[in-house]
């Protein structure tokens, strides 16, 4: 089958049991992105920006069932106080959910926001549509076509706790289309928390719009069930003068390929994406980063560390495209990966697109096994080997996690980051 | 500017290029009776120039074959390059100087005027003599020529005393005549007749380029070294190279390439095989210099090479050096195949892209040995408009345990017109090797800028000064005579592109 046609019969075949929801005011989004994935398709594996992630199982018709995992943690981030959405199977748990009004931020639900206008109507797919240039991206197109609920977050001014959207897997054939979307105004900020691996199959889209002078803060823990499938896109636009931060950790899933685009709009803004990654069985972790400078002195930092073994596979794409006249630009990349056995992999693609001359953009990129001199140091001063092999993956996974700014955030990854690469595969 | 002059290079030659300031130093054209073969592509002008070269049977069907490969091959699109669709058929397959029809049998018969094109190119003085049959005196370092002038080689120097040392050297036309147990074992067994679209297209149309045979345990006595000149309009050059050294053997490649300025821009789809056996060692250094159009992109070469070396024995070592100054588009990607234990490959670039040009270049270093080593050394500059894409790819197989790889690329970008583009590709399956990349982009340092000015240099001197400094060590990995030439070049191909 050529390559057209296989893309068509996948497209196809994935539209045949859907409709496209009644959403009031998102109808006409929903409609453009509908046309918009016909006439992009869905990805395949002869897809240059699929080059080392089979997207067959994300794309086809139904999800591979994905059994429950079952785990006695603590959920993650239960000793800060923040403001909860529970999502089971991508169905939203009121019971479950705390009250969703609170101080300085209007929250309503995808599902349940009928009136005629909403403000999220500027934001809906917009993003989206802007992130299909130059890569198309359509398993977020047909997220916003077809996504029955998310969350619609407006937040005008300080917001005293952190959003958590908590996604739980109960279901073993559920598939599941998540859309949120999220407006930060002028000088206000927020944090925004996701745990959970949501479903057998996530399809999670979010789009942050960040307006001049705004803060943006993201944490996302994927959990270490081993069959869940996930494909993320992030969205972000930001103005002058503002912040975006997110950070990702994830453990095993068999097939996770998390996007995020991000376009800095306005002068003096600042983004920043970081993951760390622990692979340990055949499991297969992608992080795709697409950052766009259109605006001047602007500063970008991309870090991603993965700790692969036991037949895991980690993939890294990043790119930094600096725009004719985004001068003064400070673009900044590294993914690193540690392999702990020979039978993990690593592959990368760390790109730079630059076409304005005052910039300073570097991009590194290592992969290797673990510092036998280091190892060597430990065992010396009485480490047993497999402890001291513990602790140097551990130290350098936690320089990603650096990345977050918060100090309980970042105590609270750092804490369960060590005990998930403790726990291994189990 | 200092003025070193290159050892054979006139000093008329250094003023002329001087005094047009910067503009393209290759850009005559010699006027020379052509023969031509009918324009266009088709199984009739494969078997002409089959023919034409009177080459065996063989010869003719593996080029058929890569013909009918080539009308099943897409043109690829995937290289951040920007050209309007070439039309295979408004193209001269074949072209030769009449005064080649029948061959000279000895140098001193060749076309005074070729000559006249030899000493334009800057081949060395010795060498003409030598092609006009003048005795070069005891004890001066040679170097060993092979002219490839549009689609014929027009003459090999030192070609008897190569032989001496059992180390052939002749055009590839000669080669499949009289080495052809030799052509058959190697040609297309390291690019493949179906392994890429300009590729595959060379295989069906090739005319003639250099061949070359290290014998085992032989150091060549001298540097080899291949002029290629496009002369003729309209015509696509399609020369194949092929380098065989033997076990234990060594042998340093010299290759330049000019062409005249033309409003038409004109194909070059080159291949090049090297072959290393055990222990062997090539050196392979390019000067490509091709016309690159004009400031407003009118003309130039779409030069669309494949070269690949092939590391079949265990501890061989290979070495690319290019400097690519010229050519309007240029899609170039030397690799190395690691299949040797120990074996080791290196690519050292320079690529200068000013005014309208496209280059998008880079290596492929595939590790398929244990204990296999690579280097990239990469060194981008866009100036004017010019958009520079380096695109490369290293990879390490699950089998080749405890190799190593090194890569560095730096773009440098002069003016806010030009792009400046990074693509590697890093693809690690073991867990004993070690693959570290790193790349950064920048302005030329306006301190290092400021500090020349001072010392009373004006903008353009300090700017080719501050390049070179950038370039420094790929300059390095050049063979003298080269890298004198390829740091004058850095600094003419950047004219104008400041200010």
């Amino acid at each position: 089958m050529s390559a057209v046609a296989e893309t068509l019969s996948v497209t196809d075949e994935r539209l045949a049991g859907l409709t496209l929801p009644a959403g009031g005011w998102s109808d006409a989004a929903r409609k453009d992105a509908f046309s918009r994935l016909q006439s992009m398709g869905l990805p395949n594996r002869r897809d240059e920006y699929w080059k080392f992630t089979r997207p067959d199982t994300l794309t086809q018709a139904l999800p591979v069932p994905a059994a429950p995992f079952v785990t006695d943690e603590v959920p993650l981030f239960d000793a800060i106080d923040r403001l909860k959405i529970v999502f089971v199977d991508g169905v939203f748990d009121a019971e479950a959910s705390d009250d969703l009004s609170l101080e300085g931020i209007q929250i309503d639900r995808l599902a349940a926001a009928d009136a005629d206008i909403h403000w999220a109507r500027d934001v809906y797919g917009v993003l989206e549509a802007n992130g299909q240039k130059p890569v198309a991206r359509s398993l977020a197109a047909l997220n916003t076509a077809f996504a029955v609920d998310g969350v619609l977050i407006h937040v005008t001014g300080a917001v005293i706790k952190p959003i958590n959207m908590i996604y739980l897997h109960k279901s073993e054939t559920s598939d599941v289309m998540l859309h949120h979307v999220i407006k930060v105004d002028a000088g206000a900020s927020l944090t925004v928390l996701e745990t959970g691996p949501a479903a057998a199959r996530l399809n999670n889209v979010m789009e942050v719009d960040i307006a001049d002078g705004a803060a943006f803060h993201h944490a996302r823990a994927q959990g270490r069930d081993h069959e869940r499938r996930a494909a993320t896109h992030m969205f972000a636009r930001l103005g002058a003068e503002s912040t975006f931060k997110s950070f990702t950790l994830t453990a095993n899933g068999v097939m996770t390929r998390n996007e995020c685009i991000i376009e800095l709009t306005g002068d003096n803004a600042n983004a920043t994406v970081g993951g760390a990654c622990v692979g340990d069985g055949d499991f297969h972790h992608d992080d795709t980063v697409f950052i766009t400078h259109d605006a001047v002195n602007c500063e970008s930092r991309q870090v991603f560390k993965k700790v692969l073994r036991n037949g895991a596979t980690g993939v890294f794409q990043g790119k930094i495209l600096v725009k004719a006249g985004a001068q003064k630009t400070d673009g900044y990349q590294i993914s690193q990966s540690l392999l702990l056995d020979g039978d993990s992999q690593f592959l990368a693609k760390p790109e730079l697109e630059i076409y304005a001359d005052d910039v300073i953009c570097s991009h590194g990129s290592t992969t290797g096994a673990i510092d036998e001199t280091a190892l060597f140091y430990l065992q010396s001063r009485g480490v047993p080997k497999a402890v001291a092999t513990d602790l140097l993956t551990l130290s350098f996974l936690t320089e990603a996690v650096e990345e977050i700014e918060d100090e309980t955030l970042r105590a609270e990854i750092n804490t369960r980051m060590a005990s998930w690469l403790e726990r291994r595969g189990g | 500017m200092d003025n070193m002059v290159k050892d054979g290079v006139d000093q008329d030659t250094v003023e002329a290029v001087r005094e047009v300031g910067g503009a393209y130093k290759h850009g005559w054209a010699t006027d020379i009776e052509m023969e031509y073969a009918p324009k266009g592509l088709s199984t009739d002008i494969v078997r002409l120039i089959s023919e034409k070269n009177e080459e065996p049977e063989w010869m003719l069907e593996w080029r058929l074959a890569a013909y009918d490969r080539w009308l099943k091959l897409v043109e690829p699109d995937w290289a951040m390059v920007d050209y309007p669709k070439i039309d295979f058929q408004d193209q001269y397959y074949y072209a030769r100087p009449k005064s080649m029809e029948v061959k000279p049998k000895s140098l001193d018969e060749v076309d005074p005027k070729l000559l006249e094109t030899y000493k334009k190119l800057g081949i060395p003085l010795k060498e003409q003599a030598l092609l006009a049959g003048v005795e070069a005196p005891e004890g001066e370092r040679k170097v060993a020529v092979d002219a490839v002038f549009d689609s014929v080689s027009v003459g090999t120097t030192f070609k008897d005393e190569l032989l001496k040392a059992g180390v052939i050297f002749c055009s590839i036309s000669e080669a499949i005549k009289d080495y052809p147990e030799l052509v058959q074992k190697y040609l297309g067994t390291v690019v493949p007749v179906s392994d890429n679209y300009y590729a595959t297209l060379n295989s069906a149309v090739f005319s003639d380029g250099s061949f070359v045979y290290i014998p085992p345990n032989t150091r060549c006595p001298m540097e080899l070294s291949t002029y290629f000149r496009i002369n003729a309009e309209n015509t696509g050059q399609f020369e194949r190279t092929l380098i065989i050294a033997d076990k234990g053997s060594y042998v340093s490649y010299l290759e330049g390439c000019t062409a005249p300025q033309r409003d038409i821009a004109q194909l070059h789809a080159a291949v090049v095989e090297l072959v290393l056996l055990d222990d062997a060692e090539i050196k392979y250094s390019t000067v490509q210099n091709w016309y690159p159009g004009d400031e407003n992109g009118k003309g130039g070469i779409y030069n669309f090479v494949t070269k690949r070396a092939d590391c079949r024995g265990d501890r061989s070592k290979v070495m690319w050096t290019q400097v690519e100054t010229g050519s309007a588009v240029t899609w170039k990607y030397p690799s190395c195949i690691l299949r040797g234990d120990d074996s080791q490959g290196e690519f050292y670039s320079i690529a200068i892209a000013n005014n309208m040009q496209q280059a998008d270049t880079g290596t492929k270093m595939v590790h398929l040995g244990k204990r296999t080593k690579s280097r990239i050394v990469s060194k981008g500059i866009s100036a004017g408009k010019a958009q520079n894409t380096y695109r490369g790819l290293v990879s390490m197989h699950p089998k080749a345990k405890e190799s190593r790889n090194y890569t560095q690329c730096d773009s440098l970008l002069i003016g806010d017109k030009c792009g400046a583009h990074t693509v590697p590709y890093i693809e690690v399956k073991n867990n004993s090797s070690r693959v570290e990349h790193e790349a950064t982009t920048s302005k030329v340092d306006d301190d290092q800028l400021f500090y020349c000015r001072s010392r009373g240099m004006d903008e353009e001197e300090a700017v080719a000064l501050v390049v070179n400094g950038f370039c420094k060590d790929v300059l390095q990995a050049l063979p003298m005579e080269f890298a004198m030439e390829a740091q004058a070049l850095v600094a003419i191909s950047l004219e104008g592109s400041v200010g």
